[in-house]
């Protein structure tokens, strides 16, 4: 080895300590203006992707932002429900396919999407493993719900209860898993995939319960029987899965098209149908909003990156005085080896390699520290958007 | 050997001036310089080791004009033909004994680590005693052992000449003869001069000459 990277190596070796915080001073100062500038870019990347993939996106009428967060990421929906007529209007004007999109319960902490295949094909998802979703009650798990759950092919998932105190609220409904995604690097991967009309046995509008029609007053489980209507009481159970033998017992009580959606995304036939499209629902006024989902997000990332601007700029500053506070130490370390310069002096040291001794140590420090930096930063490139959804949950 | 002709120094700051007149001294012999503290007696090893450079007059070493020489060849005279000895021993806390040692070789671009001077360092530290502490940090060693190391420092490189500024002032009897024995032995084999600045008395019947440096002007 190099006599001065040797001499410098062992100095450096010796005093870890100092060594190992300055390299963490230095590393940290220099990951995180890049690590932040990578994880902000790869979030906005992945935003505007989905946003930009998704035309036109109608919901209640409120914050846009939370009705976007919510149908593009699946976050919890904050605002109200519209009606599912709504879909049905989007299809009948011939100038998009309208996907419904429900979104208020979970697997767990894995969101369930209550939606049509339409949806799969609008996305791109793929199966990976068995199929997509045939009958009510099935499901089929994105690739990391699938991994977080630890469910498979056969298995079957419960949804969660809406409140364990709410007695005419969600009940948990046992779904069997039929299809696993392929990982397709979105918050696809995370969600739990059924159709609609199961969301809405899990919300209480449908359910299936042992046959009473046949039963006559005075039957355990009837209260009142009289022209075609019996009204049952509490000790007639609603099924909690839905198998062959029970599905023909589920049915649904009141209008399907006054049923609750979260979302409704517009998939336009064409470009001009997409602007047709926005161009009816402006002119007729109605009680839900329609927007374009990447003129809201770029409205959200204006913000995120004044944000980060701001948080670089204010790393930059601590970054400055983190390395002046480093360089005053490696000037006050060379002032406290003026014996040790003095006798490497004496003892027939050429200047030469004794400033390439102290320069050398410099070095090793500030390379250690861009190392670990640059490892930190590629690793948060790598992981990025994983990050950003741990971020997020 | 060394010799000094009408060489004049002095400091910048404090108005301390030397005058050495003439002064010669031959292969082999051991010469101890005495006297007060802040005569120059320092200065008078630092002249010879081209730290150093007269104002006026000659310094020949070995047959070098040390006084003439720039500063680059001055380090790079130093590193071939002297070996110094401190009383503060000056080993860096860094390096274990045996990097001690060697270390002339690492900030010298005129000395060659090769296999036969490694070997000469640990045969020097066999020598001293210090053979199963070569991996030992100074920060390990006691008094003696690290001016034993700092002995095998100026002795590695086979130099022509040994200064040795007050050598055994922090020693014990013990260490110190234990020191002065392994310079003697080695200024005998060589006859290379040994010039030494010190206070301690005892020592002196051990000298050929005992040069009282404020009689050096004469």
């Amino acid at each position: 080895m190099n006599h001065v990277l040797y001499m410098a190596w062992r100095y450096v070796r010796f005093h870890w300590g100092k060594t190992v915080l300055l390299v963490f001073a230095i590393s940290l100062v220099l990951f995180l203006p890049a690590g932040l500038y990578v994880v902000v870019e790869q979030g906005a990347r992945t935003l505007t992707a989905r946003a930009d993939s998704t035309a036109l996106l109608i919901g209640a009428q409120g914050s846009a932002v939370d009705l976007t967060l919510s149908a593009l990421y699946f976050r919890p929906p904050n605002l109200s429900p519209c009606e599912f007529r709504e879909v049905r209007r989007v299809d009948q004007t011939g100038l998009a396919v309208g996907i419904p999109l429900h979104l208020r319960y979970t697997v767990r902490n894995q969101r369930i999407v209550g939606t049509t295949l339409d949806y799969a094909d609008f996305r791109r998802l793929t199966v990976g493993q068995g199929r997509w979703f045939g009958l009510l009650g099935e499901c089929v798990l994105g690739a990391e719900a699938a991994r977080v759950l630890g469910a498979d092919v056969g298995d079957a998932v419960l949804s969660s209860a809406g409140s364990a105190f709410d007695v005419a609220g969600a009940f948990p409904l046992k779904m069997p898993v039929v299809g696993v995604l392929k990982p397709a690097g979105t918050v696809d991967d995370e969600a739990v995939f059924v159709d609609l009309k199961t969301t809405w046995i899990i919300s209480g509008l449908a359910h299936g319960h042992d046959n009473v029609n046949a039963a006559r007053e005075g039957d355990p489980g009837v209260l009142q029987r009289d022209e075609g209507n019996v009204v049952a009481n509490a000790t007639v159970l609603s099924y909690t899965e839905i198998t062959p033998e029970n599905l023909q017992s589920f049915h649904f009580h009141g209008d399907p098209d006054g049923f609750p959606v979260d979302a409704v995304l517009a998939v336009p036939t064409d470009r001009k149908s997409g602007i047709l499209l926005r161009g009816r629902y402006e002119e007729e006024g109605t009680a839900v909003q329609m927007l374009v989902p990447s003129l809201v997000v770029n409205e959200v990332l204006e913000t995120m990156f004044s944000v980060r601007n701001y948080v670089i700029l204010g790393s930059v500053g601590v970054g400055g005085a983190t390395l002046m506070t480093a360089a005053l130490v490696f000037v006050l370390s060379i002032r406290l080896r003026r014996r040790e310069i003095e006798t490497i002096r004496k003892t027939g040291g050429a200047s030469r390699r004794l400033t390439g001794m102290l320069a050398a140590e410099i070095l090793l420090v500030v390379f250690a520290g861009m190392v670990i930096a640059g490892v930190l930063t590629a690793g948060v490139s790598r992981f990025g958007n994983l990050l950003v959804r741990f971020i997020g949950t | 050997m060394i010799q000094v002709e009408n060489a004049t120094f002095a400091y910048k700051v404090g108005g301390f001036r030397l005058d050495i007149g003439q002064l010669e001294i031959s292969a082999g012999e051991k010469v101890a310089v005495i006297g007060p503290s802040g005569l120059g007696k320092t200065t008078l090893l630092h002249l010879l080791s081209g730290i150093l450079v007269p104002a006026t007059g000659r310094i020949v070493v070995d047959g070098v004009e040390v006084s003439g020489l720039s500063r680059e060849d001055r380090q790079d005279y130093r590193a071939l033909r002297l070996g110094m000895v401190f009383q503060e021993f000056e080993l860096l806390e860094y390096l274990d004994v045996i990097d001690n040692v060697l270390l002339p070789y690492r900030i010298s671009p005129v000395l060659t680590l090769n296999a036969p001077a490694r070997e000469r360092a640990k045969s020097l530290v066999q020598e001293v005693g210090l053979g199963d502490k070569q991996r030992r940090y100074p920060g390990h060693l006691s008094q003696g052992e690290r001016q034993r190391v700092a002995v095998c420092r100026a002795l590695v490189t086979r130099p022509a000449v040994i200064l040795g500024d007050e050598p055994t002032g922090n020693l014990d009897p013990e260490n110190r003869d234990h020191v002065m024995d392994t310079l003697w032995r080695y200024c005998d084999e060589t006859q290379a001069p040994l010039i030494v600045v010190t206070h301690d008395h005892d020592l002196l019947a051990r000298f050929d000459r005992t040069l009282d440096v404020r009689e050096l002007s004469r």
